[in-house]
């Protein structure tokens, strides 16, 4: 039975159906995932740890290393935290407990989800099912590389300035970031928690939804999570007929964007018109321009902190050769953070630090106010507003590893929304070079029904085949 | 604004980082491009923009003050280094 379901083309949503029908079983379809890891994983390397037991009744899922998983090692990709078995479940995954998601495993992803290729993953890198020469963007590259590779049906992601967005358009599938606080930050290792959220990587809008529905919700263990104002609700709109939708001139002509990927964007939002959405141009001058500044001093100022708890004393590495206590936190540290979690530590201490503060950090959260009003003045004549998600179709690995500059730029366009925490669905558009490109779509805070509803009639119309190319041949 | 040797090494302190002196050299560059990048902050004049430190417009969140289960002594060590008679083993502050 295993072996008649095509997991490169099988949605969460049909898969939910032949559960119900009795078609297939969770165990089955569990099986039928394992088996696909078994033939694919070992040149992808989509996965960290592989969960062998069907542990649900449900549709299974494939989880980012950095959501913390009860007596499943877990290790954000690094090497501090290797053999760390969590004594406690993330409210995320005990939410997946509940709704009967059984575990597919642990996938790769940037160290401490800090990077955008997954090559700052300290158990090396994840390859892009589209193309194995690419990256699958990052941090959450595993997760999307999981699904795109047919070896989950859907999976779990962690966005802080992209790292959900980005991976998804640049393996060919819908991620969401939801609004931040709608989603229970407790249990994931934190990186920036005035950023941090999870959220689904799927290959329909509708799994999207389907998905955001069993993870959102306010969390008394997590206080700066909120109730959604609304149940989400599964998309059926077929036109955009009403919405109005604002191109910021900056985000769709930055510099960096290239000619392919600008020009399947455009056909994108030309559709958007035929769908029946009033298009028109509209501006975020500062945005663009200072929201990457912005973020690279913001999160590695909360990560310099979050991250003062590996020391080394209650889990994680501990360096062998420490003569004193001092001695053993900058050896452990030193010997069990890889190279980005290090220069983001130093730019966070120094932007922090005494003579610095009021000139880095503390003007960087002046920006972020004026990017949040930036937007929330567009969000008064707009339902949403449009751009790529990344600027380049996925690059080759080693392009970028030796200038940590060239790699922040991947995230250009998914950062400024990101400092206002509003919510943002990147969805495939098209190929360009033969590989996918994302576009993405952001509302106002709570907006995730109208950006729902926005990308089901879009994906229907544009009828992107989310099946890699190179893998077809395995498709039944 | 570049970053000295010595400030490299003094942010590496604060950080509680044993940088090797090929990291002290690498870092030091790269904190460097890094670090006048980010600095386009300043040219803004936000003199009168409050500055914002979280994405929400949340007040004094609060809950009921009422104890509830926690770690047990065992799960709490699970995952430590080294422990002895229930507490966190580290080495002499020296």
């Amino acid at each position: 039975m295993a072996s008649a379901i095509d997991t490169l083309r099988l949605t969460a949503e049909a898969a939910m159906g032949m559960i119900e029908r009795g078609e297939t079983s969770a165990e089955e379809l569990h099986r039928a995932y394992l088996d696909a890891i078994a033939e694919r994983d070992s040149e992808i390397h989509a996965y960290l740890k592989v969960v062998e037991e069907c542990q649900g009744s449900g549709v299974p899922i494939a989880i980012k290393d950095v959501i913390t998983t009860e007596g499943i090692e877990t290790t954000a990709g690094s090497k501090i935290l290797a053999g760390y078995v969590p004594v406690f479940d993330s409210t995320v995954a005990a939410k997946l407990k509940q709704a009967g998601l059984p575990a597919l495993g642990k996938t790769n992803m940037d160290e401490f989800a800090m990077g955008s290729s997954t090559e700052n993953s300290g158990y090396g890198p994840t390859r892009n099912p589209w193309d194995l020469e690419r990256v699958p963007g990052g941090s959450s590259g595993g997760s999307a590389a999981a699904v795109a590779g047919g070896m989950a049906p859907w999976a779990l992601g962690s966005d802080t300035g992209g790292s959900i967005k980005q991976p998804a358009s640049l393996c060919g599938l819908v991620g969401l970031r939801p609004t931040y606080g709608t989603v229970s930050r407790y249990g994931i290792i934190a990186f920036a928690s005035s950023l941090d959220q999870v959220g689904p990587i799927t290959k329909t809008v509708r799994d999207c939804a389907l998905l955001y529905r069993v993870i959102a919700g306010r969390d008394p263990l997590d206080s700066t999570t909120v109730e959604l104002p609304t149940p989400v609700e599964l998309p059926e709109a077929r036109d955009l007929k009403g919405m109005r939708i604002g191109l910021p001139r900056e985000m769709n002509e930055a510099e960096g964007i290239t000619p392919g990927v600008k020009a399947e964007a455009e056909k994108a939002i030309e559709l958007c018109r035929e769908l029946g959405a009033e298009v028109e141009e509209c501006s975020l001058p500062l945005s663009i321009e200072y929201g990457l500044a912005c973020y690279y001093l913001i999160a590695p100022a909360e990560a310099s902190s979050n991250l003062a708890r590996f020391d080394g004393v209650r889990y994680g590495h501990r360096s062998k050769d420490a003569t004193s206590l001092i001695d053993m936190y900058e050896r452990s540290r030193d010997e069990g953070f890889g190279d980005e979690p290090k220069r983001r530590i130093m730019i966070g201490t120094y932007a922090l630090s005494a003579g610095y503060y009021d000139a880095f950090y503390g003007q960087a959260q002046k920006v972020r106010t004026v990017i949040a009003r930036e937007h929330a003045a567009l969000f008064e004549r707009f339902d949403l507003i449009v751009s790529p998600t990344s600027p380049t179709v996925a690059f080759k690995l080693g392009e970028k590893t030796h200038d940590p500059l060239a790699m922040y730029a991947s995230d250009i366009l998914t950062i400024p929304p990101n400092m206002a925490g509003l919510p943002g669905l990147s969805i495939p558009c098209g190929l360009s070079e033969g590989l996918p490109v994302g576009l993405q779509l952001t509302g106002p805070q709570f907006s995730e029904n109208v950006l729902f509803r926005a990308a089901h009639a879009l994906e229907r119309a544009l009828e992107f085949d989310f099946v890699p190319p190179r893998l077809k041949g395995e498709s039944r | 604004m570049p970053i000295s040797r010595e400030e490299v090494l003094h942010v590496a302190k604060l950080a509680r980082l044993a940088l090797s002196e090929e990291e002290v050299e690498r870092f030091q560059e790269q904190l460097n491009a890094i670090l006048e990048a980010v600095g386009k902050v300043s040219e803004l004049d936000l003199v009168d923009v409050p500055p914002t430190s979280h994405p929400l417009a949340l007040v004094n969140v609060v809950d009921r003050d009422e104890p509830r289960p926690s770690l047990t002594l065992e799960q709490a060590l699970a995952n430590a280094p080294e422990s002895e008679a229930d507490a966190f083993r580290v080495p002499a502050s020296g």
